[in-house]
């Protein structure tokens, strides 16, 4: 059987890209076997433990869920775009200091989740910030120190602004 | 060296040893840079999936994969039998440490009949995994399905089939232990508590899955394996000795590890074949286990019951404990570490933290139609301790004494080591009695329990728990691996380089899979040689670039790591003092390093720089005299020369809500004060404790894998499979007592397990405390809303 294909145009970390998938490739898949984006992660393709987290126009989705045709037309963030925006440089600045990752699998992810408290910034309690990760698998630090990072950026944000 | 000068270096003012410092690895993860096994993708890389058995027992009558090699985008499709004739021999995963311990023969893939659910049978290589998924539905085999054993209890009676009729029976392993006189010290007692244990089978769930990628060159006959991997020389060993290659043929590269905890210290069948059609192709494959995969093929671990009993006098002094294990295996002992050590392990571990010298423990590990389990973070001390601390709990109960009194009238006393515990193992430098007190302050004990009385009035069940517990870390070599005959080195080895630029170069047999050992290595190297921490990189994960080593696992690596890399760096340190002596023509004793430059000892002014010794003696050597030849690298090995182990001890607290309507548990707080001996980095620590604590009470309250009677996975997706999540779990408050191991010169003892080792004891504990006033009891882990509301008689 050959694969059957189609054309989709997508801007991806703010670069527009034009490429024939398969159609039954999902999103993730596309980003990393065919964009090299390798720092989504796949870790369960059943959208349950939220390491492929990615931003399609604006909302975080697991990009296991959703397959490459599906972003025709949309604007994707990954891991590598959001860093290379700086939009949560000091997110990541505090997970790195508060060593809130161990394997740093589930990290991009996770960043990705805890960004969209960012965006919506307001004081969150430990039980908000818990709850909203509550979607992001992380077999290592026992979340603990996540909580502890994404907590003192947000706090940061608020004294701030 | 000696002691004052041992102190001097890791103690002295701005030492790296006994700071927090980040690590670079989190910041390549923070930008999605991490460099995991399924990111590497050579060209012509070609992708391996397996037909796998769906039946937990039977007889392959045909197998026809004509249509699979016709598919196109199709390099590859092997039966079990064509990869037989390419390795040495099956597989027979005892060892000898373990007497009279038996397994069958087990091949890569499955030849002629199948033993669990899961286990390969053909494998299909194309070009994607996608293409290769497609062919591999057109494979087509015929099965006769056999009558399976799944249950532990029955394994053994004489009605139960026999999984492997060569072995006479499903017992893979038997063990009893006896010191002093348990039934003598039980008649006397004046309270005696029975009870049984049952614990759910668990599964690692490392969030990124097994993953390999083979490079065979056919023109050298070298083979490349990028693998995600704890032991990469273990692995070496194996998969070279499997497949009839040379080992110094063999190069095992495992880059970042995203997740580990035990699971990836083994070695699987599948990961074998895809390394077999490496060599048959001379292409790289890649072969990434999904989630299911995961489930049904990654080790299993925990399925135990145990019976317990304890034996106290009235005024609450334990004076025998004994317990009977029963261990559900898989259909064959893993190989090449067993599937055994998690039984022994319980029968090593329980009741250790106390006192008593009456103890008898009986263990049987049977053959279940199952996958094959193994080692798992804390091998056996989450049911050792659960049982153990249980036991200890209701005594109190019964003798009218509060569980931490009690616990503080029983706890080996901190001054009376080194002493052998009622198991007959050798304990010292541990600290039970400072750990309690250092809880009790740390929870506000007494608050505590007049805080839990407050919500009791008002109709709210809180419970409060207290687990004691011991945790063998950093395995010797006169125990079990080496001496068992398998290839997995207990010593570990680092190499220490002055580079020409001054910058310095670690390299060393541990891994690191995020735990931070990098970093820890680092630290130990700075402050042994007195060089800034960014001019010292750590090279981990390759056996072409480290020294022989036996790799990370059950908390060594820091233990024996550490030690190996301290003691190189000093080696480093005398021979870069000895250059400078004769450059600078002063007495090596009078000189220092400090911040990477030479100084007078006191003194922090630079006579002479590391940079400057490293370009002389590189590239100036004829400034130096004839009788001195830089070397400029030293290589240390670290072995436990008599100890079985390095035990730790520490003590754990919980508090929980218990819903007694629902059977929900809620956790509010969790202590851990712990002795990890001499703490390099206190984040790193504490985080490992942490994390390990939340993978301890995942297995206490969710996680289970679930076969029904006919040896069929119910739950092999995260969906399906509960773990715990960061709305569930609780902040954890971390403290260590430091009592430095006097089996090195570092004085550290492992951390990674000690959270995972007690939390279910703890928990467990605490669930029985709320709920002890309406006449529950929870014996069974995962302990579910159902097991609760079963407990309380309400369903």
């Amino acid at each position: 059987m050959d694969e059957i294909s189609m054309e989709i145009s997508l801007t991806v970390n703010g670069e527009k890209i034009t490429k024939t998938v398969p159609v039954r490739q999902h999103l993730v898949d596309f980003l990393r076997i065919e964009l090299g984006l390798t720092g989504s992660h796949l870790g369960c393709e059943h959208g349950i433990c939220g390491a492929c987290s990615i931003r399609v126009d604006g909302a975080v989705v697991r990009g296991c869920l959703m397959l490459a045709v599906q972003a025709d037309g949309t604007e994707v963030f990954t891991i590598e775009g959001l860093t290379e925006t700086g939009e949560i440089a000091d997110l990541q600045n505090n997970f790195v200091e508060r060593n809130a990752m161990q394997c740093g699998y589930c990290t991009p992810g996770m960043l990705v989740t805890a960004a969209e408290l960012l965006r919506d910034l307001k004081p969150r309690s430990r039980e908000d910030i818990r709850n909203h990760l509550s979607g992001n698998f992380c077999r290592c630090t026992g979340y603990h120190a996540i909580v502890d990072a994404v907590e003192k950026t947000i706090n940061k944000r608020l004294e701030d602004s | 060296m000696n002691k004052e000068n041992e102190l001097y270096l890791l103690d002295r003012p701005n030492s790296y040893v006994g700071r927090t410092l980040s690590r670079e690895a989190a910041k390549r993860a923070v930008a999605g840079r991490g460099r995991y096994t399924d990111d590497i993708s050579p060209n012509r890389t070609l992708h391996a999936t397996f037909v796998r058995s769906p039946y937990g027992h039977a007889k392959i009558l045909s197998i026809d994969v004509d249509a699979a090699k016709k598919h196109p985008g199709v390099a590859l499709v092997m039966t079990g039998v064509e990869l037989s004739e390419m390795c040495t021999g099956p597989w027979v995963g005892t060892l000898v440490c373990f007497e009279g311990m038996k397994s069958a023969p087990q091949y890569a893939m499955a030849v002629d009949r199948t033993c669990w659910q899961g286990e390969p049978i053909v494998m299909v290589v194309a070009s994607s995994r996608a293409v290769a998924e497609d062919a591999a539905e057109l494979v087509s085999v015929e099965y006769e399905e056999l009558a399976v054993v799944v249950d532990k209890e029955t394994a053994l009676d004489p009605k139960t089939p026999v999984i492997h009729p060569e072995l006479g029976d499903n017992l893979a392993f038997e063990k009893t232990i006896e010191t002093g006189d348990v039934e003598t010290a039980t008649s006397e007692a004046d309270i005696v508590i029975e009870d049984t244990f049952t614990f759910g089978r668990h599964t690692a769930v490392s969030l990124e899955p097994r993953a390999l990628l083979a490079e065979y060159d056919p023109g050298t006959e070298r083979l490349t394996i990028h693998t995600s991997s704890q032991c990469p020389h273990m692995i070496q060993a194996v998969f070279a000795r499997t497949l009839g290659i040379p080992e110094h043929n063999v190069r095992i590269v495992a880059a970042d590890v995203g997740g580990s905890f035990g699971l990836k210290i083994h070695t699987f069948g599948d990961e074998v074949a895809t390394t077999a059609a490496s060599i048959k192709l001379g292409r790289p494959v890649k072969f990434i286990a999904d989630r299911l995969e995961s489930f049904a093929t990654d080790i299993h671990a925990r399925e135990n019951r145990v019976k317990g009993r304890i034996a106290v006098t009235k005024d609450g002094i334990i004076t025998s404990m004994d317990i009977d294990i029963r261990s559900g295996a898989g259909a064959y002992s893993q190989y090449p570490r067993t599937s055994v050590f998690e039984a022994n392990q319980i029968l090593n571990i329980t009741g250790g933290p106390y006192a008593h010298e009456n103890y008898r423990a009986t263990t049987q590990v049977v053959y279940l139609n199952k996958v094959p389990t193994s080692q798992y973070r804390a091998v056996g001390h989450p049911i050792g301790n659960s049982v153990g601390e249980s036991l200890v709990d209701q005594a109190a109960a019964a003798c009218g004494i509060d569980p931490m009194e009690f616990r503080r009238r029983n706890v080996m006393h901190d001054d009376s080591y080194p002493r052998t515990s009622a198991a007959g193992i050798e304990m010292q430098d541990l600290s039970h009695q400072k750990c309690l007190e250092t809880l009790v302050d740390r929870m506000n004990y007494d608050e505590l329990r007049q805080e839990q009385s407050k919500y009791r009035e008002k109709g709210i069940q809180r419970g409060i728990g207290i687990a004691a517990f011991i945790k063998g870390t950093a395995p010797g070599p006169s125990g079990y691996y080496g001496a068992g005959g398998a290839p997995i080195a207990t010593q570990d080895a680092c190499t220490v380089k002055l580079e020409p630029s001054g910058g310095v170069l670690c390299m060393v047999g541990v891994t690191d899979q995020g735990q931070g050992v990098d970093t820890v290595m680092g630290q130990i190297t700075a402050a042994t040689l007195g060089v800034p921490i960014e001019s010292v990189r750590v090279i981990e994960g390759d056996t072409d670039a480290v020294p022989y080593g036996g790799g990370t696992y059950a908390s060594r690596a820091t233990a024996i790591g550490g030690e190996a890399t301290y003691q190189a760096a000093q080696k480093l340190r005398e021979e870069i003092l000895e250059i400078a002596g004769s450059l600078l023509q002063t007495d090596t004793d009078k000189l220092d390093i400090i911040d990477g430059n030479i100084v007078d000892k006191g003194d922090t002014t630079s006579r002479i720089s590391l940079a400057e010794i490293g370009r002389i003696g590189h590239f100036q050597v004829s400034e130096l005299p004839n009788h001195i030849q830089p070397v400029l690298s030293a290589t240390h090995r670290f072995r436990l020369r008599d100890a079985l182990y390095i035990f730790t001890n520490g003590i754990q607290g919980a508090y929980v809500e218990v819903d007694v309507d629902t059977g929900f548990i809620k956790l509010l707080n969790h202590w851990v004060i712990e002795d990890c001996g001499r703490v390099i980095n206190p984040q790193l620590a504490d985080e490992q404790v942490r994390g390990g604590c939340v993978q301890g009470l995942g297995g206490a309250l969710y996680e289970e894998c679930v076969y029904d009677d006919a040896g069929q996975l119910q739950n092999a997706t995260l969906a399906d499979y509960l773990t715990p999540m960061a709305g569930e779990m609780p902040d954890i408050e971390v403290a260590h007592i430091q009592t430095h191991t006097s089996v090195s010169e570092l004085g550290a003892k492992g951390v990674g397990e000690s959270g995972t080792g007690a939390a279910p004891a703890v928990v467990m504990n605490a669930v029985n405390d709320a709920i002890r006033p309406f006449g529950g009891k929870v014996t069974c882990q995962p302990m579910s809303p159902q097991i609760i509301l079963q407990a309380l008689g309400k369903i």
